[in-house]
């Protein structure tokens, strides 16, 4: 009944899944006795596969992803990790006492880097996320989007195979979105991670997944599952994925409409 | 598809360099005229005045007593003789060396005792509120115990110095990590900082602005606590601190050592304050973005 960090030596696991969900449930103490929150989820991401969790509020997506990270326990079932994931959350989470490059670099350090190689480690991942130059700058002194950037590299920075993500955009403005969408992606296709992304937005699903799996609300289930054979680089404005944004729109508005019917 | 794959490339690279640029802010530190006008300017009137008003008082023969108001003048010629005997460091140094010796060991227990409070939810909920009562009783209270169970003797001093500036130690450090915010544990977690690391690396740096701030309460409490100690211990292997200075004034009638010994003992509270103190603080607050220029 619980996440599982599988380690590489056990290949079983490793070399057919970046996470396993099985069977998973998860309930919380509420006002009105236990309250079910996740009802038999069962999801399996594969290495190098980019999936989005797409749902409206209420629908558990958040919880999920702190059960895959390992902050919490399922009631039910069981999650099994290629290694501990990384995540990223919608605030930037960035250590404010820290410069952007010694925030990195302490994630490096938690995962047993020498001292003699976070420095270079640490450029070198700034300069993947575009941001060359910002080691020294403190976390006040930097965008919105930088910060999210920063955070990304140092989520990067702890080599996991699994990239969790939870509405990493969300509190962006649309410009800055957009490009944290290409780099994002461009990112995942040079890293080859596997990505479980949380989000509300449909058409930013739509935009960066290979698959959109669409949970209902109270208890959060999987209500439909959509695979995009859309090629990348995508543009949020491309005609099929504003197409199929419609299609999933449509489905996501029939569950939010059976809450208000009882 | 391969050039439009790099027009796209270079396209989102460009204009994130764009938003970069446009959405940094440049800071930079005010120039000194401003820093002097706006900050040095202002005291050095207010002390200027406050000498008006003294020097007026006697000129102007409103307090004409020499026991009750001593001139500037005649206060000044009792630093000038302090200092000319060689005294006057005597009586500062023999306080200042007790009170930061006395707060040292105040930073070495109060720490780790707040650190436990803070995290062991038992000890806190037994000696918790203990602590916090503490803060409120004047350090004072414990002179007359402390001169019975340690006599006159400069562990006296440290027993008085250290019931006063631990308990503000212990709480600064104890609302500091109650105010760290939880997304940082969080984020710590899944970095792989638990248990002694996440205390070193996330919630010992996330609580250093409350920790500074007890700190700085723990230094007033600390020195307030010496003075009451030594105003009372009196022997002749203790030497004359600033606290028996004010004493010797007293008894011998003297207003001008009164006055000296007060205006040095509020001297070295601020200089301390204005050397270790604000310093400490403000570097806190600026490196994190919570200190707004005014």
């Amino acid at each position: 009944m619980a996440t599982t960090f599988a380690k590489a030596a056990d290949d079983t696991v490793a070399v057919t899944h970046a996470a396993r969900i099985e069977h998973v449930s998860k309930s919380f103490a509420g006002p009105a006795g236990q309250q079910l929150v996740l009802d038999d989820i069962t999801i399996d991401v594969a290495p190098g596969e980019f999936v989005t969790l797409l749902g409206a509020s209420g629908c558990g997506k958040s919880t999920l992803l702190n059960l895959v990270a390992g902050l919490d326990k399922p009631t039910a079932g069981a999650i099994t990790t290629d290694g501990r994931p990384a995540l990223m959350f919608q605030e930037h989470a960035l250590f404010p006492w820290l410069t952007a490059g010694k925030n990195i670099e302490l994630a490096l350090k938690l995962r047993g880097v020498p001292k003699n190689e976070r420095r270079d480690k640490a450029d070198a991942l700034l300069e993947l996320v575009r941001l060359k130059g910002a080691y020294g700058k403190r976390v006040h002194e930097l965008s919105g989007g930088m910060r999210q950037r920063v955070a990304l590299a140092r989520a990067l920075a702890q080599e996991s195979k699994l990239l969790l993500m939870d509405e990493p955009f969300a509190a962006l403005d649309a410009i800055t979105r957009d490009v944290l969408h290409d780099e994002l992606t461009r990112l995942w296709e040079e890293t080859g991670l596997s990505v479980l992304f949380v989000t509300h937005n449909v058409r930013e699903a739509v935009r960066l997944a290979q698959r959109v799996i669409l949970l209902s609300s109270r208890p959060g289930r999987i209500a439909r599952e959509w695979t995009v054979d859309i090629p990348q680089p995508r543009r949020i404005e491309d005609a099929p994925v504003a197409e199929l944004s419609v299609e999933i729109t449509e489905v996501l508005r029939g569950e939010i409409r059976r809450h208000g019917q009882h | 598809m391969a050039s439009t794959e790099t027009g796209t490339k270079e396209d989102s690279g460009s204009i994130e360099a764009g938003l970069d640029a446009l959405e940094s802010q440049v800071a930079g530190r005010p120039p000194f005229r401003q820093t002097f006008r706006e900050k040095i300017l202002p005291p050095i009137i207010a002390i200027a005045v406050v000498l008006v008003v003294w020097q007026g008082l006697i000129s102007l023969k409103i307090v004409d007593d020499p026991t009750k108001l001593p001139s500037p003048g005649a206060v000044w010629a009792e630093v000038e003789d302090a200092w000319l005997k060689g005294t006057l460091l005597d009586y500062i140094w023999t306080s200042v060396s007790r009170g930061l010796f006395g707060f040292a060991l105040a930073l070495l227990i109060g720490t780790p005792l707040g650190l436990i409070v803070a995290r062991v939810k038992f000890v806190r909920a037994a000696i918790g509120p203990i602590l916090s009562g503490l803060q409120s009783l004047p350090s004072v209270a414990w002179v007359p115990a402390a001169v019975i169970w340690l006599g006159l003797r400069p562990e006296m001093m440290y027993a008085v110095i250290l019931l006063g500036a631990v308990p503000s130690i212990a709480n600064g450090l104890v609302s500091g990590v109650d105010q760290v915010p939880p997304l940082f544990l969080r984020a710590g977690r899944t970095l792989g900082a638990t248990g002694f690391q996440g205390i070193r690396h996330i919630v010992m740096p996330a609580a250093l602005p409350g920790y500074v701030a007890g700190l700085k309460q723990g230094w007033a409490f600390s020195w307030r606590s010496l003075m009451a100690a030594e105003i009372i211990a009196k022997a002749p292997d203790l030497g004359v601190g600033l606290g028996q200075l004010l004493e010797v004034g007293r008894t011998n009638s003297s207003m001008a050592t009164v006055f000296l010994a007060i205006l040095l003992i509020l001297f070295v509270g601020i200089a301390i304050d204005l050397l270790i103190f604000s310093p400490l603080e403000r570097w806190v607050l600026r490196s994190r973005g919570l200190l707004v220029k005014s």
